[in-house]
């Protein structure tokens, strides 16, 4: 049953083949057979799930209104507050951190019955793009252990496509949802900014942060996007408008006549070969499903990684100052009548890892007076400019395509010393964050190179997050009619599991 | 070529609260160089009277209606506390010691 679609299990437990408790029993007994090699959670809480999913068959069977995920399990990304259940962001100065309260996002979910499974590994406050920035240590791609799932929501991608769980929360600051299914061969989505609440989530930068939904089809996704989305008042950046019928779209994908725009800047000099001749590939495939393919210029685009590495250090330099070793998280060098400035500085050397000082000091440098105008207020213009390209491309085509990542999973350890290097993995996912926009990732493929997954992407207009789903569905459909079921079926077994 | 001298360096750590060590101020600023050469790439274009963007939405405040809604107890706010007496938030000095 672990290796069946969400939307399966969910009929099954409705036509009461296997209960809740089974279900989740089973996810716990693979987490234990591969995490060991996967390394997906930092923490799994076996008895909250059970007794969640316990709670779920009794109201099933006094016949209650269940949602329609109700029962199946999930992994939730340790950046989203769960209240009684440790959640550190990935960093040392929040271990041992029991939130007392839920965010939006767990709220939703335990109202819909989902049954959360644990937490999983990310970098460090969502800073990084292979989850090699944990205060925990990496997580490995389930396809290739001796590679990255890719991050910062690394942990979230790799339960899904270890069979860990089949559904998972991830937050978006970059590309942290899109990157991370790229490489793991699973589907993600970046909703539109403002469309699921940012209430609990740890921010990195609010501007830019999003969470969002995985799963392992673009019909699974859409079910869970439905139940996280919608406006939340303790968000003051909720959009207060209806849910876009993803659910729907993702039931009836089909590209007839749809305009599709090809970003002539996201392509070509820097993608790997294998990326381009699969996204080249997944493009002829729509065009034979009556799409009509155009290609559109976005020339700021190319400013845009330099515009991001500025906006989120310095929106990171700013909330992260609230970990002041004051109200909660990790405090050191108390002692002796140290001051509390001093131990606030012993506090976040000790409690923040290289990644997150190098952008906290990055940011604090843009925000610096002097340097003000040239940095942070030269970024800003350029998310102006990275608008206007995206708003003249819409009036050409309904939706926006682009490889997800510039090439596939690379080694642990491969860019860490190269901080440049991993940041040019973002290039084509951040125009979608400065924008405020949605985007989806699906998988297109193995690139014939190296046999990982390829991710393909979706880009749409605010609020208009169900054309991803209804390209999505259709370019699915297609390629899974021609692989003979869906990419991650093709993924290699892991030791310990029972495939 | 932009660099960021260790002394440079030294000075964000501290308007930054982050204490470091010598050999951590000399990584971050071998590496800086080559991130502020990326990042200064926002300064090629020509950006005279293009507005900038704070935020992907006109965001405006919202107050909402001031009437008492249900909150942590003490217990649950203290609940992380690193040190906590009488109900409070225990903190390490916050004044010189005259």
């Amino acid at each position: 049953m672990i290796y069946k679609n969400a939307t399966e299990m969910a009929a099954a437990l409705a036509a009461k083949e296997i209960s809740s408790v089974e279900l989740t029993q089973s996810h716990l007994n693979r987490i234990g057979a591969v995490d060991g090699d996967v390394k997906a959670f930092l923490h799994v809480d076996t008895e909250g799930a059970l007794a969640q999913a316990a709670a779920v068959d009794a109201d099933r069977a006094a016949g209650k209104a269940l949602s329609p995920l109700a029962g199946v399990p999930l992994a939730l990304k340790d950046v989203l507050a769960q209240k009684g259940v440790p959640t550190t962001a990935g960093s040392k100065i929040l271990q041992g951190w029991k939130p007392p309260y839920d965010s939006t996002v767990v709220s939703k979910l335990k109202n819909a019955g989902v049954v959360i499974l644990g937490k999983t590994n990310m970098d460090e406050f969502a800073m990084g793009s292979s989850t090699e920035n944990s205060g925990y240590g990496p997580t490995f791609n389930p396809w290739d252990l001796t590679r990255t799932p890719g991050g910062s929501s690394g942990g979230s991608a790799a339960a899904v496509s270890a069979f860990e769980a089949p559904l998972a929360i991830g937050s978006d600051t970059g590309g942290s949802i899109r990157q991370p299914a790229a490489l793991t061969g699973i589907v993600g989505v970046r909703p539109t900014y403002g469309a699921v609440s940012r209430y609990g989530l740890i921010a990195y930068s609010s501007s830019l942060d999003q969470a969002g939904p995985f799963g392992r089809t673009v019909l699974d996704t859409a079910m869970l996007h439905e139940i996280i989305a919608g406006y939340d008042p303790h968000d003051a950046t909720s959009i207060n408008a209806s849910v876009p019928s993803v659910v729907a779209a993702a039931k009836n994908g089909d590209v007839k006549g749809m305009k599709i725009g090809v970003i002539k800047q996201l392509q070509g000099e820097g993608y790997q070969k294998g990326v381009q001749t699969r996204f080249t590939e997944s493009l002829d495939l729509l065009a034979s499903l009556g799409a009509e393919i155009v290609e559109v210029d976005c020339p700021s685009f190319e400013f845009a990684l330099a515009a991001y590495y500025l906006i989120a250090p310095s929106e990171c330099s700013s909330n992260l100052a609230r970990f002041d070793a004051m109200r909660y998280g990790l405090r050191t060098g108390d002692e002796g009548g140290a001051s509390a400035e001093a131990v606030m500085a012993s506090t976040r050397d000790a409690g923040f890892g290289r990644e997150v000082k190098r952008r906290i000091i990055l940011g604090t440098y843009a925000l610096s007076s002097g340097y003000y105008d040239a940095y942070y207020g030269s970024a800003q213009k350029i998310r102006t400019l990275i608008i206007q390209d995206y708003a003249k491309a819409f009036t050409q085509a309904d939706v926006l395509v682009s490889p997800t990542a510039p090439t596939t999973a690379y080694k642990i350890g491969e860019k860490v010393d190269d901080p440049m290097a991993m940041y040019l993995g973002d290039v084509a996912t951040i125009p979608v964050n400065l924008a405020g926009i949605c985007g989806m990732s699906l998988p297109a493929g193995l690139a014939e190179e190296d046999n990982l997954p390829v991710g393909f992407q979706i880009m749409a207009p605010a609020m208009q997050d169900q054309r991803l789903y209804q390209a999505g569905a259709a370019l699915e459909a297609a390629l899974s009619s021609k692989w003979g079921g869906t990419l991650i079926t093709k993924a290699p077994a892991l030791a310990g599991g029972a495939r | 070529m932009s660099t960021l001298s260790r002394d440079e360096v030294a000075k964000l750590a501290g308007l930054a609260r982050i204490e470091m060590t010598e050999a951590e101020m000399v990584d971050l600023s071998s590496q800086f160089g080559t991130i502020l050469d990326a990042v200064a790439r926002v300064q090629e274009l020509d950006l005279i009277g293009v507005k900038a963007t704070s935020h992907p939405q006109p965001l405006e405040n919202i107050a909402r209606p001031d009437v008492v809604q249900p909150s942590l107890t003490p217990d649950e706010a203290l609940s992380g506390a690193p040190a906590q007496e009488e109900q409070r938030f225990r903190v390490p000095q916050i004044l010189g010691e005259e």
